[in-house]
């Protein structure tokens, strides 16, 4: 059936903030339907809440809302819009929450829209486990056995039948939200009370265990003629009991015959049509028993989902376009493979090259969290690789991991084979590594099996990995055939370099003096069958390029790698932006990263994509390969974050052209010495400062400076080691945690700042080509100085500062890029206190508020600042109409506010013990991801945020308050007004004492470690039992520590809206109101249109 | 002989399932190619000589299958999939008695083979049976040499005769047979014929001319009620009409179409008998023939598993398994009339890819054939239900016959 007549405009919803097991993934996948469905000629109206993305820049859509993704928001736009269908599967297991709310609140036929991509139908099979389960039989496939359980008497009766261990998933969550393996009574209670509060319908399914079974997942498409075809295996070197989404991945899979594929694929097929999926795509997972065979389904999505990415990625085959397009009533052999062009996209696409995935996880961030890996994902980002062989691709996706220790490595190794192995057993990051050193020590492939289950064809991998290393080490020179054997088979120079005893460089110099260089091969579906047209390429050393001559003028732009705390999709946002500006001037633009999940790594994104990790080496390689052709203007390194900046040094140093601010001028910000100087030179002020590389040197500074002090490690990314430390004996603590990851050291020191309290703090994007300077926006946190500003909530425009102030920002701002000698992107964080503006450090790269700011004020400087790197000055993208002509400190008051504020990942981790973690902010980052609420005013667009963040703030209901001595004076005011507005408010004996005398009727309640017996009901015990709906816990002294660390955490075990700052208490408190009176919706473009009208 | 019944064997019983091959380092091994071109990389499976016509094949899977394939018999196999024989070799998946390859290009050999199922390592079975392969080289840049000039006459060259002068060695591939103008029927097919009794209730018996016959194609039949009798590709007509069979169908098969007049002539004769026909692959290129139709050599042939295919009667898609180097010339548009008088043909299947023939039916016969592998093994069992439709238009016949005796 040809494309649909009846379907004109359509609402995309996306997958709001990036969270553990939601990430970018589905900003690529909704950018990619949004470009498609307006190449159809279809209205596309978006609603997204993340301003970080790029499918939420409105040129992709013609009407974008930057709204909370809630039944009430979403019917708004609808009432509004009158969309023609809603695609929900493109958004992640939110967008698809989403549909079905709309689907049972009748709004759906209130407006006569429909659901496209998948049926309400098709939905409720795939996801409602009982429903899916009677389909699967039906399938004649088999299931684990299984109970579905409402209460957690009911799980532990089901239990005695199905025996320990046992696993639980509750219903319609994502990313394995709230599963587990119960290995006794109490795990199965604590695990299943979690699961029934996660899942929106109240319900878990307790399940036999198939723990260690082979785990495979096929990604299918079908069309609304039956036609399905399977677009990618993908099998999990961890077996089952690690989610898919914290395994290492490999595809196609590797160690089926072809009957067992086929049969997975029948199923398959069975399955998605018994669903009725028909038109769009699904992931089906199965586990393999590795004795026997049996097969058994585990689950489906009837979406696109982080695997679909994957499997785009690891294909060439881009499943969401295709999805977009079939969801327009398209059949698959209606639809080129843009790839070779000439072929439909009805066909399965085969792989002359393995893919592996390796997940990237923030333990780091969380010390208190178990690090055990579970059926619960816990990564928070994944690297990619391309390899002609298993051993390469795994090499080459573990250094692109960018962590300390995560490739396999041959140094000192003083663990015997049992304690390796005992370490083996128990999944956690870096495994894989565990059971490299086993095997190094002599372990034996079967040993490694019975600890890890891990198939014996991959562990032999690894065995052949050893192998190529002795000889590497043990060859009497380093020759060319050595030198070839061990870039076959992944290893870095590096490695090669940890082997032979010199260094990496060295290395690099003798493999190019012996002429070996890595050959680009393409990324084509087909295996070579057919010509490809889309050069995206990965690096091999085999025989013959495919890499073709181009005379243009090229620019290279380095990506950021995996996501991970701090360096996200606002990063990819900003590659994205300038392969675009880039482009449209003329240049040849070449990508090169190693996110799956990203735009960037879109084969439509830049001329040509290198999907390479993202080291020194394997950069130059690509640079090399495309110098043989046409004229390399330079790299882009300021766009991607720390691991593309703190590649420049060494681009330089190999004579690669470095576009923009240059890596002295990035030395200058970043060496506290020098940046001392320019602000010095500005007539600038910074908090009292020094330097240390050792703890003793650190105490000089800190008692010469005076306590509180923020220490930091330089050259880190989001905060890391980040903290407020207020004597001797915290500094002392500090460092012996620090040790051993290598981050403070000569050449790397610490730098010590005076802390300073009560300060508000400002972050500030621009843009400077040398002359002039632009600001992009001023923005005004939220919290108090002393949290991370990407933990901070802000708003834009600011709202409590005067002209002059801002007036004073504009002018150390453009002090500091005069002097560091920026060109391109500089963003700059001060602090006001006591009237005084203090700097508190500048990075000449992009931010993370560079997408807010586009979207806030519609000033696009990631463009703007890749056009400056190459020679454009501020005053031509003036003239052009690429820059407003009044630029980003001086709003308008008829602006609306926007609030772009933090989501934190809390609720994903627990302790080995089961508890929460503790969720205080401090000075390192640990958020995933961000939403942003716009409105006319401050409280509807921070109300709006904390609705998008977390669902809202209640609007009745107990607030529990217990804060520290020195905030005590601050929530007279705020509490008061919530009295006024009926709220109940409940108190620690402390806090109620003060509220009492200012007129504020406060019920007592005990703290959790006064509890006196049996009866006497705690804080915690009350949050448990659902009578508190508002947590409000500052921090306070060492005594009331524990305390504050069990309110917290039990507020966030019951998703409960906890605040830890005044401030953002108090501007919760002004928002209610403007809650009660219900929310407006207005798009983007909407905004720009009244935008251009004011000037 | 195919092997027509499941192996008696007990599965292998071991925990890890995993058999570790040999470790000793491998000698050097040339790919060489008719135009001159040479890959040098390692010996894989037996050393020596081997001589074929290079062709790739791009399954991800089954390479037991394919290796097991008569109709790849003369032919030196490329396996795009870099990584062959990581499930090792079982009784199960055999598709004959034994590998008809002629030489095997891979580009990394497992070195340990790990499935339930398995019995002995691919590298046990390639050194016992004879077969010279070469591992280690750019398997990509063969194929994408061989897309765009054409499958070509190659030949691997290990052990001693890895020394051989590089004109000695072309010279050697030169010398070799062309896969042009070439039977190569006699090879592969049974030398006696064997029957296979019909699984279930018996709806008749089919004469299967065995022409480089798989045994998933045999099994299929038996399980659709078939009594399957199985020909030596040498027998006559007047034979097969003595059986007197419900059906014929013409396997899959080596060698060109161009040069099986004989196999073409008795098609005809047991046509014109009115007897019910479907064919596979070569099968289908025969059909052609018969009809007066001619066939050609595709540039570099459909070898893989992803194949998309359009049945025109349902407008569905089917993805199916190819192994064809040679073709049936005919419009895919239209209705056309046989040039030795067996009435309308039409195309019924053809290849998404490139407009190929992949499927005919005659509207006045009782005939039709598919170019692609129904049977699949390897590859998706999307057209299996062909089979059934073989089945009742051999029911629908027999019935029509009934209703005429009575």
């Amino acid at each position: 059936m040809p494309k649909r007549d009846d379907i004109n405009s359509v609402l995309v919803i996306g997958s709001g903030p990036i969270v553990i097991g939601q990430a970018c993934e589905f900003d690529y996948s909704g950018t990619q339907a949004c470009r498609v469905l307006r190449e159809e000629g279809v209205r596309v109206i978006l609603v997204n809440s993340n301003p970080a993305t790029i499918m939420t820049d409105p040129d992709f859509a013609d009407a974008t809302y930057i709204e909370p993704i809630t039944a009430e928001i979403l019917e708004t736009i609808i009432a509004k819009e009158r969309p023609d269908a809603i695609l929900p599967t493109l958004g992640g297991q939110t967008a698809l929450n989403a549909a079905i709310q709309l689907h049972e609140r009748g709004i759906l036929k209130k407006y006569d829209v429909e659901l496209i991509g998948a049926s309400f139908d098709a939905i409720n099979k795939g996801e409602d486990r009982m429903i899916f389960k009677q389909l699967v039989l039906d399938a004649g496939a088999d299931v684990a056995r299984s109970f579905i359980a409402r209460t957690v008497d009911e799980a532990v009766g089901y239990a005695d039948d199905l025996g320990y261990p046992l696993v639980v998933r509750p219903s319609f969550t994502m990313g394995g939200l709230g599963s587990g393996f119960a290995y006794t009574e109490v795990e199965l209670r604590r695990i299943v009370t979690d699961g029934l509060h996660h899942s929106p319908t109240t319900e878990v399914l307790l399940e036999e265990s198939i723990l260690g079974w082979k785990e495979y997942e096929l990604e299918m498409m079908r069309d609304t003629a039956d036609n399905t075809v399977v677009v990618c295996s993908i099998e999990n070197v961890d077996p089952v009991g690690v989610h898919t989404g914290d395994s290492i991945t490999v595809a196609p899979a590797l160690t089926l015959t072809d009957r067992e594929f086929q049969h997975l694929r029948d199923i398959s097929i069975d399955i998605i049509r018994a669903v009725g999926v028909d038109t769009g795509g699904c992931n089906i997972q199965f586990a393999i028993n590795p004795v026997d065979g049996r097969v058994i389904v585990i689950e489906m999505n009837p979406r696109v989902s982080r695997s679909s990415a994957l499997a785009s990625k690891a294909t060439g085959f881009p499943i969401a376009k295709i999805a977009a397009k079939l969801s327009l009533g398209y059949r698959l052999d209606e639809i080129p493979n843009d790839i070779t062009g000439v072929t439909p996209a009805s066909f399965e696409p085969t792989l002359d090259y393995v893919v592996v995935k390796v997940p990237r996880f923030a333990f780091e961030k969380f010390p208190a969290a178990d690090q055990r890996l579970t059926t619960t994902m816990k990564s928070v980002g994944e690297a990619m690789a391309i390899g002609r062989s298993y051993a390469s691709a795994l090499q080459k996706a573990l250094r692109s991991l960018e962590k300390r220790g995560s490739s396999f490595h041959w140094g000192d190794e003083t663990r015997t084979v049992d304690e390796l192995l005992t370490i083996a057993e128990i999944p956690t990051d870096g495994r894989i590594v565990t059971v490299q050193q086993a095997l190094r020590r002599g372990a034996t492939i079967e040993q490694v099996h019975a600890a890890t289950k891990i198939d014996p064809w991959f562990i032999d991998q690894i065995v052949l990995i050893n192998e190529i290393a002795d000889q590497v080490a043990a060859a009497d020179r380093l020759d060319r055939d050595i030198m070839i054997l061990a870039k076959d088979h992944g290893f870095s120079d590096a490695q090669i370099g940890e082997l032979r005893g010199f260094g990496e460089a060295d290395v690099r110099t003798v493999r190019h003096i012996l002429g070996v260089r890595p050959v680009f091969k393409t990324v084509d579906t087909c295996a070579g069958e057919f010509p490809a047209l889309t050069p995206y390429h990965y690096s091999s050393y085999d025989a013959e390029t495919e890499v073709i001559a181009s005379d243009r003028r090229k620019v290279v732009i380095l990506g950021s790698g995996p996501n991970r705390i701090g360096q996200g999709v606002e990063f990819d946002y900003s590659c994205v932006h300038a392969s675009f500006a880039l482009s449209e001037a003329g240049y040849e633009t070449i990508m090169i990263n190693c996110n799956p999940e990203t735009v960037s790594t879109d084969y439509d994104t830049s001329d040509r994509l290198y999907f390479e990790p993202l080291t020194l080496e394997d950069v130059l390689e690509v640079i090399y390969a495309e110098s043989q052709s046409g004229e390399l203007v330079g790299v882009v390194v300021q766009l991607g974050g720390q691991t593309a900046l703190s590649l420049a040094r060494g681009l330089e140093a190999a004579g690669i052209p470095i576009l923009g601010t240059t890596p002295d001028a990035i030395d200058l910000a970043e060496e506290r010495g020098l940046f001392s100087k320019i602000l010095g030179d500005a007539g600038l002020l910074a908090p009292r400062n020094g330097t240390a590389i050792d703890f003793a040197g650190a105490v000089v500074v800190a008692e010469e400076i005076g306590y509180p002090v923020l220490v930091r490690p330089s050259y880190v990314l989001g905060g890391r080691g980040m903290e407020i430390v207020y004597d001797s004996p915290s500094l002392a603590d500090y460092f012996t945690r620090m040790a051993g990851q290598g981050i403070i050291g000569a050449g790397h020191p610490l730098l010590v700042d005076r802390f300073l309290d009560d300060a508000i703090e400002i972050d500030v994007d621009a843009i400077y080509d040398g002359h002039e300077l632009y600001i992009g926006g001023v923005m005004e946190h939220i919290e108090e100085a002393g949290i991370h500003s990407g933990d901070s909530s802000c708003t834009l425009p600011p709202v409590t500062l005067g002209r002059a102030e801002i007036d004073r920002v504009r002018e150390a701002t453009l002090g500091i890029a005069r002097g560091i000698g920026v060109k391109g992107l500089l963003n700059v964080q001060f602090a006001i206190g006591a009237g005084v503006l203090y700097v508190l450090e500048a990075n000449p790269r992009a931010s993370r508020t560079v997408p807010f700011v586009a979207k806030a004020l519609g000033i696009t400087l990631a463009k703007a600042a890749a056009l400056i790197m190459v020679g454009t000055t501020i005053a031509e993208l003036k003239a052009e109409g690429k820059l407003p002509l009044i630029d980003g400190s001086r709003v308008p008051i008829e602006s609306p506010v926007a609030v772009k504020e933090a989501v934190l990942p809390f609720n994903r981790f627990r302790t080995p013990e089961g508890l929460a973690v503790d969720s205080i902010l401090g000075p390192e980052m640990r958020s995933t991801g961000e939403v942003m609420g716009i409105d006319r005013d401050f409280p509807r667009a921070f109300a709006k945020s904390q609705l998008a963040a977390y669902g809202g703030i209640p609007l009745s209901g107990t607030v529990f308050v217990s804060v520290s001595d020195r905030d005590k004076r601050a929530i007279i005011l705020p509490m008061l007004r919530l009295q006024q507005l009926g709220y109940e408010i409940a108190a620690t004996i402390g806090t109620a004492e003060v509220l009492q005398r200012n007129g504020i009727r406060a019920r007592v309640v005990t703290k959790f470690s006064e509890k006196t017996g049996e009866h006497d009901v705690s804080i915690v015990e009350l949050i448990r039992r659902e009578e508190i709906q508002i947590v409000i816990n500052t921090p306070g002294g060492s005594t009331a520590r524990a305390d504050g660390y069990e309110i917290r955490a039990a507020a966030v075990a019951g998703d409960l809206p906890l605040f830890t700052t005044i401030a953002e208490l108090s501007a919760a408190v002004a928002s209610i109101d403007s809650i009660r009176d219900g929310f407006e919706v207005t798009s983007l473009q909407e905004y720009a249109t009244a935008r251009t009208a004011l000037l | 002989m195919p092997d027509s019944t499941a192996p008696d064997q007990a599965p292998a019983s071991a925990d890890l399932n995993s058999t570790v091959s040999g470790r000793a380092v491998p000698g050097p091994a040339v790919l060489v190619l008719e135009d001159g071109r040479r890959f040098v990389g390692r010996s894989y499976g037996s050393t020596g000589q081997t001589l074929g016509e290079v062709v790739f094949a791009t399954g991800m899977t089954g390479y037991q299958e394919t290796l097991t394939d008569p109709s790849y018999a003369g032919q030196i196999v490329l396996m795009t999939a870099p990584h062959v024989g990581n499930t090792g070799m079982n009784d199960d998946d055999m598709e004959s008695r034994q590998i008809w390859v002629a030489g095997f290009i891979v580009r990394e050999p497992a070195r340990l083979a790990s499935n339930f199922r398995a019995t002995r390592t691919l590298d046990d079975d390639l050194e016992a049976q004879g077969i010279v392969g070469i591992s280690g080289i750019d398997t990509r840049a063969v194929t994408r040499h061989i897309r765009s000039l054409g499958a070509m006459k190659s030949g691997i060259f290990s052990g001693e005769l890895f020394g051989l002068s590089d004109s000695e060695q072309l010279e050697r591939v030169l010398s070799g047979a062309a896969m042009r103008g070439r039977n190569l029927s006699l090879e592969v097919s049974t030398v006696e014929p064997f029957s296979i009794p019909a699984q279930g209730e018996r709806i008749g018996s089919v004469a299967v001319l065995d022409l480089g016959v798989k045994t998933s194609t045999l099994n299929y039949l038996a399980e659709r009620g078939f009594e399957v009798l199985v020909l030596p590709q040498s027998v006559t007509a007047e034979h097969v009409l003595s059986l007197k069979p419900s059906a014929l169908f013409f396997s899959n098969g080596p060698g060109d179409p161009a040069a099986s007049d004989a196999h073409v002539t008795l098609l005809q004769e047991v046509l014109r008998a009115g007897i019910p026909y479907f064919g596979i692959c070569f099968g289908n290129q025969l059909l052609g023939r018969a009809l007066g139709f001619r066939t050609y050599k595709l540039p570099f042939g459909h070898r893989g598993i992803n194949q998309p295919v359009l049945d025109k009667s349902t407008g569905r898609i089917e993805i199916t398994s190819q192994n064809h180097g040679f073709a049936v010339d005919m419009p895919i548009e239209g209705i056309h009339e046989s040039r030795a008088g067996f009435g309308r043909v039409e195309v019924s299947h053809y290849s998404l890819n490139d407009q190929v023939v992949e499927g005919i039916r005659c509207l006045d016969i009782n005939a039709s054939s598919v170019q692609y592998h129904p049977e699949a093994a390897s590859g998706p069992h999307d057209a299996n239900h062909l089979f059934d439709r073989f089945r009742d238009v051999v029911l629908a016949s027999q019935s029509a016959v009934a209703g005429e005796t009575k």
